[in-house]
């Protein structure tokens, strides 16, 4: 993105937005793109899936993010003897009042950290991520309301390791994006290691918003513009997925919206008011590389390159 | 690109590797084994080194590997080119380029060798089976070459597979176009062997005896006929072939001087007209029902009465004629003045001649000279079997005194000899008896194993008289055919047996599947193709030529309206046609988009690139993207976009 090009367009700015994604630079460093992504994804009130090696920043990010939002924040690590109460709550016999009583579940908080979440059994994954869907959680035939906004960022570790359960391609759907962090650069890294502890400097910092404000900028990002040149632009992509072979199965309806939702966030950050294909493109390889199963999955080659062939294949409309 | 031997997908290799093979199977039927062997070996190799990873052999190998193949294809045919040499180089050559594929390009090149050898497949068979097969096999390399040449993972698809089959059936009406069409030329290609009808069986244009009895062991096609009423009784069904008058004491010859002019020939009741399907048999007579009187192809009538052409007949031929079962042929002329037809060479068959004497004395006209002989041969217990014993010194007397078991050329023979001996002008005529009636396409297939000899002999008054030993001998072989009148210990080709048998069935239907292909493909030479034209009133080559370019762009054009009817509708927003100006002045100019690539991306690209255009650029792009994409579009955005596209000079 050329700087000194918002002219172009109709440009709506946000200065908080703008100070949150400077200051989430700042802390996080040569990670501009990621922090962009998790923070549409936010706004997109989608969830996020971070899945990279331990040791590269996804739970610093994860509290970066609550940090600058101004949100409430738990995080749950999972392990594999962990049950579903331990994330929803449960319902208590409390001998004082001689009745019983919820316990709400970690999981009742406006930004929520699912540390390795491929620890946990499948049982427990399901109930975070009917969560996720739901918004709501239902104990003993009892409906309860989860916080809004509320947002899951929840990592995993790639690889096949022992004693894990890499969560099944339906329920990843449930996730708006998935991003990897990678690998500092090179000046970044040392940048990273002459400076500050991360999180002392998490600590330091300051909300830049609150969740009134999320909100807010939520609303904003459903009214942006989408043309529809841009609806063809998706479709294009979404029908070239569904006629080539060279996956499992094609892009669905629902990734298709997702698609739209998380560009138009992308957009509300680019600081404009009408969706462009290069926000379609810009989120293009998060919303869909974890949506896709190449057929033959060769070792050494991300799902998001293939996502950058689709994009290679299939002309601006 | 990975390494040389693994830059192309597994599945698409296989594929490739199995549809070359397939190509350049019928080949291995008479190609040399060596080489066949040899071409399998690259082909292995190949194979190896996109799945193992072998190692493709270097240049300075390949280089001596190829001339000395060439050597060794010369030597097997003492030259490189012709037919046979030329295609063996050619599928030697194959197998050599797959050691040597190592990129798309060398792929491409493969897979063009390989239609090259679809082409040479036909000059060795034009059956349906093989037109299939290779139609199927254009296919298959036609997916390939979209696999190969496409700029993705070079992976084998469904939607190659089903691309490649659209193009192939768009151009099957080109093809029909063609094969109606295109002029037809005359005789065998270029570098076609002389006689492709080499070490076909057939009649030949002699009799020694064992000649015919050679013949039943083939169940080939000789010819098929399609009669216009109801086919005629089995008993009637007297093929006419060569006429064979000249006899040197073992054989029996045809008339020297072709040009004698025809005899004089009056028939008597209804004509039977039909159409005969001719295989090739490398000689110069065409068949048909004894006696023809109407053929419409050019063949001369000879002095004997049988049909020759100027040429031998080394393409499938397909006539109309007319004959009449019931004739008079040639009865005033004095054909016992011809010493030819009464001539027996001096010194042969004494015991005949003795007998004939004999029979002489006791008859005085030739109709009871034919029945004494009739008698002799009822009597004598003669016996008609495929496999007579061997004659050695002089057929006709042994046959006839003592091993008195024959096949018909024995009776044809032998009975000529007695009536030349007895004073009547005798003859023999070959040809075909019988035939049998496919119910599927309601014809007559008439197969070598039916072929026949039998006796003309001349009356004054009456003329020649068709007189068939073989009837007298063994009836049913006249009635019922071959199969029903030989002993059950001879053995008989798998299609000249009558079992009805499901094989047999299937058989016959095949048969005539096959007779449809004879009649409507194959046999659309230049004369039929000339016939067709009249037909349809064009009757010279510039006319022929320009309806066939008239139709190509006709086809060509129908195609195209087509795909233009089923794209879809063509966008007319004005913003997005003035966006692709831009991008083609631009891509003019050296700087065309990348691939995806969306149209902000782009324009600022080109911008860092030529900032001498940087800003007419910016108002465009500004315009366009507002225009395109914005909330609403304002009348001065297109006014703008539209001077910057205009007065872009790149």
């Amino acid at each position: 993105m050329q700087p000194g090009n918002q002219n172009e367009i109709a440009t709506i700015r946000h200065a908080d937005l703008e100070t949150l994604l400077r200051q989430g630079d700042s802390v996080i460093l040569g990670k501009s793109r990621q922090i962009r992504q998790a923070v549409a994804c936010l706004l997109a009130r989608g969830h996020l899936l971070i899945e990279d090696l331990p040791g590269v920043g996804k739970t610093t990010l994860a509290h970066l993010l609550a940090k600058l939002f101004g949100l409430e924040f738990r995080r749950i690590q999972f392990t594999s003897d962990m049950l579903p109460a331990d994330i929803i709550g449960a319902t208590v016999y409390e001998h004082r009042t001689g009745g019983f009583r919820f316990h709400a579940g970690p999981v009742f908080t406006q930004l929520v950290l699912a540390d390795e979440v491929n620890r946990a059994t499948p049982k427990t994954q399901s109930s975070l991520l009917e969560a996720m869907e739901e918004r709501q959680v239902t104990v003993e035939g009892e409906t309860r309301q989860l916080p809004n906004p509320f947002f899951v960022v929840a990592t995993q570790n790639p690889g096949t390791q022992i004693g894990t359960f890499p969560l099944p391609e339906s329920q990843l759907d449930r996730f708006l994006m998935r991003i990897e962090l990678g690998y500092p650069g090179h000046s970044a890294e040392r940048d990273l290691l002459m400076g500050q502890d991360r999180r002392a400097l998490l600590e330091g910092l300051a909300p830049v918003m609150d969740a009134a404000r999320l909100l807010q900028l939520q609303e904003a990002v459903a009214a942006v513009h989408t043309a529809p040149a841009v609806i063809d632009y998706v479709q294009a992509l979404v029908s070239h997925t569904r006629q080539n072979v060279g996956f499992q199965h094609g892009l669905s309806p629902r990734a298709g919206l997702a698609l739209l939702r998380a560009a138009r966030a992308w957009t509300l950050l680019e600081g404009r008011d009408a969706v462009l294909p290069e926000d379609i493109q810009a989120v293009f390889p998060a919303v869909v590389g974890h949506r896709l199963e190449p057929m033959d999955a060769v070792a050494g080659t991300r799902r998001s390159d293939h996502a950058l062939r689709i994009l290679q294949a299939v002309t601006v409309p | 690109m990975s390494s040389a031997g693994t830059f192309l997908p597994h599945r698409t290799l296989l594929g490739l590797l199995l549809t070359i093979g397939a190509v350049a199977a019928p080949h291995a039927l008479h190609l040399p084994l060596w080489l066949t062997a040899l071409v399998f070996a690259c082909g292995l190799w190949r194979y190896m080194a996109g799945y193992q990873a072998w190692r493709l052999p270097p240049r300075w190998i390949l280089i001596p590997l190829t001339l000395l193949c060439a050597t060794g294809v010369a030597l097997t045919y003492g030259t490189i080119a012709g037919r046979d040499a030329g295609v063996a180089l050619l599928t030697l050559l194959v197998g050599l380029k797959l050691l040597e594929m190592r990129s798309r390009r060398d792929t491409v090149v493969v897979l063009f060798l390989g239609y090259f050898l679809v082409v040479t497949q036909f000059l060795f068979s034009e059956s349906l089976f093989t037109a299939g097969w290779m139609l199927l096999m254009v296919w298959a390399m036609t997916a390939l070459l979209i696999t190969v040449t496409r700029p993705t993972d070079g992976k084998l698809s469904g939607a190659h597979c089903s691309l490649a089959a659209g193009m192939v059936l768009q151009a099957l009406p080109v093809m029909l176009l063609l094969f109606v069409l295109f002029p037809r030329i005359p005789g065998p290609l270029w570098g076609m062997p002389e006689s492709d009808a080499r070490g076909v069986t057939g009649l030949s244009n002699e009799m020694t005896p064992g000649a015919i009895s050679e013949l039943s062991q083939s169940d080939a096609v000789a010819f098929r006929v399609e009669f216009d009423g109801d086919p005629p009784a089995a008993s009637a069904r007297y093929w006419r072939g060569p006429v064979l008058p000249y006899y040197d004491g073992t054989t029996w010859r045809r008339s020297q001087s072709p040009r004698s002019p025809p005899p004089v020939l009056e028939t008597m009741d209804g004509a039977i007209d039909y159409v005969v399907t001719l295989e090739p048999h490398n000689e110069d007579w065409i068949l048909a029902l004894d006696l023809p009187v109407e053929v419409n192809l050019s063949a001369r009538v000879g002095g004997d009465y049988d049909l020759r052409r100027d040429d031998p007949v080394r393409e499938r031929l397909r006539y109309r004629a007319r004959s009449h079962t019931n004739y008079r042929l040639d009865p005033g002329h004095g054909a016992d003045e011809q010493a030819m037809y009464l001539h027996l060479p001096d010194g042969a068959h004494p015991r005949a001649r003795e007998l004939a004497r004999g029979w002489r004395s006791e008859a005085d006209t030739p109709r009871e000279l034919m029945e004494r002989a009739l008698r002799h041969f009822r009597e004598e217990e003669f016996v008609y079997t495929l496999q007579p014993p061997r004659l050695r010194d002089d057929p006709v007397d042994e046959f006839l005194f003592e091993t008195r078991r024959g096949f018909c050329e024995n009776f044809a023979g032998s009975f000529a000899v007695l009536m030349r001996a007895a004073g009547v002008p005798a003859r023999v005529v070959t040809g075909y008896q019988g035939g049998e009636i496919n119910p599927t396409g309601n014809y007559l297939i008439v197969r070598q194993s039916d072929a026949h000899a039998w006796v003309e002999v001349w009356r004054r008054d009456e003329g020649w008289l068709r007189v068939d030993p073989t009837a007298w001998v063994a009836p049913e072989r006249i009635e019922l055919g071959l199969a029903d009148s030989i002993p059950e210990s001879d053995v008989l080709p798998t299609l000249s047996r009558r079992d009805p048998g499901l094989m047999r069935h299937l058989a016959l239907r095949w048969d005539a599947v096959n007779a449809y292909w004879d009649r409507w493909v194959l046999a659309y030479g230049p004369d039929l193709q000339r016939q067709f034209m009249k037909r349809v009133g064009i009757d010279n080559l510039s006319g022929m030529l320009t309806v066939l370019a008239v139709g190509l762009a006709l086809v060509i054009a129908v195609v195209a309206a087509i795909l233009l009817w089923q794209r879809p509708p063509r966008q007319t927003d004005p913003a997005l046609n003035l966006w692709h100006e831009l991008v083609r002045r631009l891509g003019r100019a050296g700087l065309p988009p990348n691939p995806g690539e969306g149209p902000r991306d782009y324009v600022h690209r080109v911008m860092t690139q030529r900032p001498d255009l940087a800003p007419r650029l910016r108002t465009a792009i500004g315009a366009y993207l507002r225009l395109r994409y914005g909330r609403q579009a304002q009348a001065a955005d297109r006014d703008a976009l539209q001077a910057a596209v205009r007065h872009l000079r790149p």
